[in-house]
């Protein structure tokens, strides 16, 4: 076996699993050792790699970050000064600390009959076999990202929604990391949505010590029911020293109809993938994602759209600005299979880049089967169009206001994508501030901390 | 107000203006003339400080300031306004947001107070009045989907309510129906005092029935060639361009 990073993680499952099994659930204890196996026989695959052109995993996971496998309670409890900051938007909330489940914030409704949500040790111990059936069974265990979340992973957040519950409330997921030392979250989120089931989560990924590295680990799987609708929003904004690996499975059955929206405020270094798969006609996937960076910041995203069966819809948009140093990439491939007919799949990436030392890639690709479809893909990489900056500094905006409305104009389709009227109009608000420079102290889900860094990252409570 | 003297400028290394000699005084109306490829436009990019271009000799002040050492901002925040022969769309910038952070910046130049909404609001209403605007149009994004007639008449709206002291208009009678221009030409003639000026660029008569100018000047192969009043429009009118370009082209060779 080759040495690399992950060897310390399969050492460390080798050596600690007791205490792994002992907090965690049988379901979950049932897919380590598959996972532990996958990754002796695999290295990392290397920056440059297809698929993999401008992540680093080796580095992102070579450091020596700690893990809570004991499930030790850290002293705080972020539901206590919590302050969900969405006008107008009643969000039934959720919180995670690190990779734990908090107890519920005061004042939380009940949810409505035939929704089960909540820590997914809890509910798969109580539901064993509603579990067994769902988690890890659509996620690849061939990801090495997939098979390290699985073997480690103790926890996590689970929604299920019964048979024509339609959820009118959307549900809110704050993922809180806020530890003294490095320290890496290994987290885990399955959405079930049976036939008819309609759902709006969000998930918001904050980092409360911006001077601690951190790595937050996560594997996501969604099954979508016959015309069952998701929103699902998930938000990072988080600091430059925390690093992000997501991958994302969807599974849509005939006649879904779900959004994803993946934004990205703030961030260190990020890995956004998205694996989705239609098992029936006539569903769509609106899958949408924005990236703003700047400094050192990096974020990768990677999107595979399996188009299996015909009569489905796909529009995919991706929009990222860099400036000053920062990296952001994007591969994504819409794949029409041989029977999938009357496919409709849309791929765009447009991107700004604000500086000359700023680096954007881009890979669109459509791979197709059958003659019966309306297909198409591009990519754009420009930079602010001089005369629209002309034209309103004769105007009297200064060149940074001028800049600045036109990379939020940029963003306003992206933005506009958003179902949830409060969250669009608060999103417009935080994009806004974001370009401004402003830190994220007061977004969505921060917790309203007020101690915001000189520097511009969101800062840690006092 | 304005003075420029032997304006010459570049771009992408092609000199373009070759020497340009204007006075523009308060209460004035310029028209200027030329064949295609003059320099008429590139005239007003230079006036309003596009970045494209490269001044390479001669000045320009505007109430005794150097003009050409000011941003496009300040130009615009000391009463210089460039009505554009081409009005550039943003999409995803509302006209509303659009107007209220120029007129804030204004304000912000001459150390007043941002303006409140309702007050913000009367003046938009009473500046569309001007130019019967669609209210619709302002809520929209800048000239996004806007027709030919409605961008050129948004650009007058714009000019009202920035109230400049000199008013370049490039082409504002190109690709307008013969409604609209009358629109646009009333506009400009309601905005019209003692104390502000206009330059007006054209390549017809039409527009001058309307705005009629005191001064029209010829502008051939980036010089002005020509400067005479109302009747000069009214001859190229008749005779074309050639008589003019054969003289000059004759002193030349």
């Amino acid at each position: 076996m080759a040495k690399n990073a992950l060897t310390q993680y399969i050492d460390l499952f080798r050596s600690a699993r007791n205490i792994i099994d002992s907090h965690s659930s049988p379901v979950l204890n049932s897919r380590r050792e598959e996972a532990c196996r996958v990754l002796e026989e695999t290295t990392l695959p290397a920056e440059g790699a297809e698929n993999y052109e401008h992540t680093d995993l080796e580095k992102m996971l070579a450091p020596d970050f700690g893990l809570n496998l004991a499930g030790v309670n850290i002293d705080i409890n972020p539901a206590a000064s919590f302050r969900c900051d969405v006008p107008d938007m009643q969000t039934m909330l959720y919180l995670t600390l690190n990779d734990t489940p908090m107890p519920p914030a005061p004042g939380r409704g009940s949810l409505p009959d035939g929704v089960t949500a909540g820590s997914l040790k809890s509910i798969s111990l109580e539901y064993p076999e509603l579990v067994d059936r769902y988690y890890g069974r659509l996620a690849s265990i061939s990801n090495p990202l997939v098979a390290l979340d699985t073997m480690l992973c103790q926890d996590g957040f689970m929604i299920h929604v019964a048979k024509g519950v339609r959820v009118e409330q959307p549900l809110q997921l704050v993922n809180i990391l806020n530890n003294g030392r490095p320290l890496m979250a290994v987290r885990r989120v399955l959405i079930v949505l049976e036939e008819g089931a309609e759902l709006t989560l969000l998930t918001c990924d904050h980092t409360q010590n911006p001077d601690v590295e951190f790595l937050a680990l996560q594997t996501v799987e969604i099954y979508a029911g016959p015309n069952s609708r998701l929103d699902f929003y998930d938000m990072e904004e988080s600091t430059e020293r925390t690093s992000r690996l997501s991958s994302l499975y969807l599974s849509q059955e005939q006649g879904s109809n779900v959004l994803i929206d993946g934004i990205t405020l703030f961030n260190g270094t990020t890995r956004n993938e998205y694996h989705t798969v239609f098992n029936g006609s006539d569903a769509s996937l609106r899958l949408l994602g924005m990236g703003i960076e700047d400094r050192r910041r990096h974020i990768e995203t990677y999107s595979y759209v399996d188009h299996k069966t015909g009569h489905c819809h796909t529009d995919e948009l991706m929009k990222f600005v860099v400036d000053d140093e920062s990296i952001a990439s994007f591969s994504g491939r819409i794949y029409v299979a041989p029977g999938a007919v009357k496919t409709e799949a849309y791929q765009s990436n447009r991107n700004i880049v604000g500086s000359d030392t700023a680096r954007m890639f881009s890979k669109p690709q459509l791979e197709i089967y059958n003659d019966d479809v309306k297909c198409s893909h591009g990519t754009a990489i420009g930079q602010l169009d001089p005369m629209q900056l002309f034209y309103m500094r004769t105007r009297g905006l200064e060149e940074s206001t001028a800049r600045l409305l036109l990379k939020q104009a940029f963003m306003a389709d992206v933005i506009d994508g958003v179902r949830l009227d409060s969250l669009r109009d608060r999103l417009r608000l935080l994009v806004e501030r974001r370009f401004a420079g402003a830190s994220s102290a007061c977004s969505s889900c921060t917790r309203d901390c007020g101690a915001v860094r000189q520097d511009g990252e969101p800062g840690a409570e006092v | 107000m304005l003075k420029v003297e032997n304006l010459h400028a570049q771009i992408n290394g092609k000199e373009i203006l070759k020497g340009i000699n204007l006075e523009i005084r308060p209460g004035e109306v310029h028209a200027i003339m030329g064949p295609n490829g003059s320099g008429k436009s590139t005239l007003s990019m230079v006036l309003a400080g596009n970045p494209a271009y490269e001044v390479t000799d001669g000045s320009a002040t505007f109430y005794g300031k150097d003009l050409l050492a000011m941003s496009p901002d300040v130009r615009s925040h000391e009463g210089l306004f460039l009505g554009f022969q081409y009005p550039v769309e943003i999409p995803g910038v509302s006209m509303v947001n659009f107007m209220r952070a120029a007129v804030n910046a204004k304000r912000k130049y001459f150390g007043e107070a941002p303006m409140s909404a309702t007050d913000f609001l009367k003046m938009m209403r009473e500046k569309r009045a001007i130019v019967e605007l669609d209210n619709k149009l302002a809520s929209r994004s800048v000239n996004e989907g806007f027709s030919g007639g409605e961008k050129k008449r948004n650009e007058i709206f714009q000019m009202a309510v920035l109230e400049p002291k000199l008013s370049i208009l490039d082409e504002t009678d190109s690709g307008l129906d013969i409604d609209a221009l009358r629109i646009v030409a009333e506009g400009v003639n309601k905005l019209k005092t003692q104390n502000n000026a206009t330059i007006v660029i054209t390549h017809y008569q039409r527009l001058l029935d309307y705005i009629r100018p005191q001064f029209v000047h010829i502008l051939y192969k980036g010089r002005i060639v020509m400067t005479g009043g109302p009747e000069l429009a009214l001859e190229l009118e008749e005779r074309g361009y050639d008589w003019i370009k054969s003289s000059v082209d004759g002193k030349e060779d």
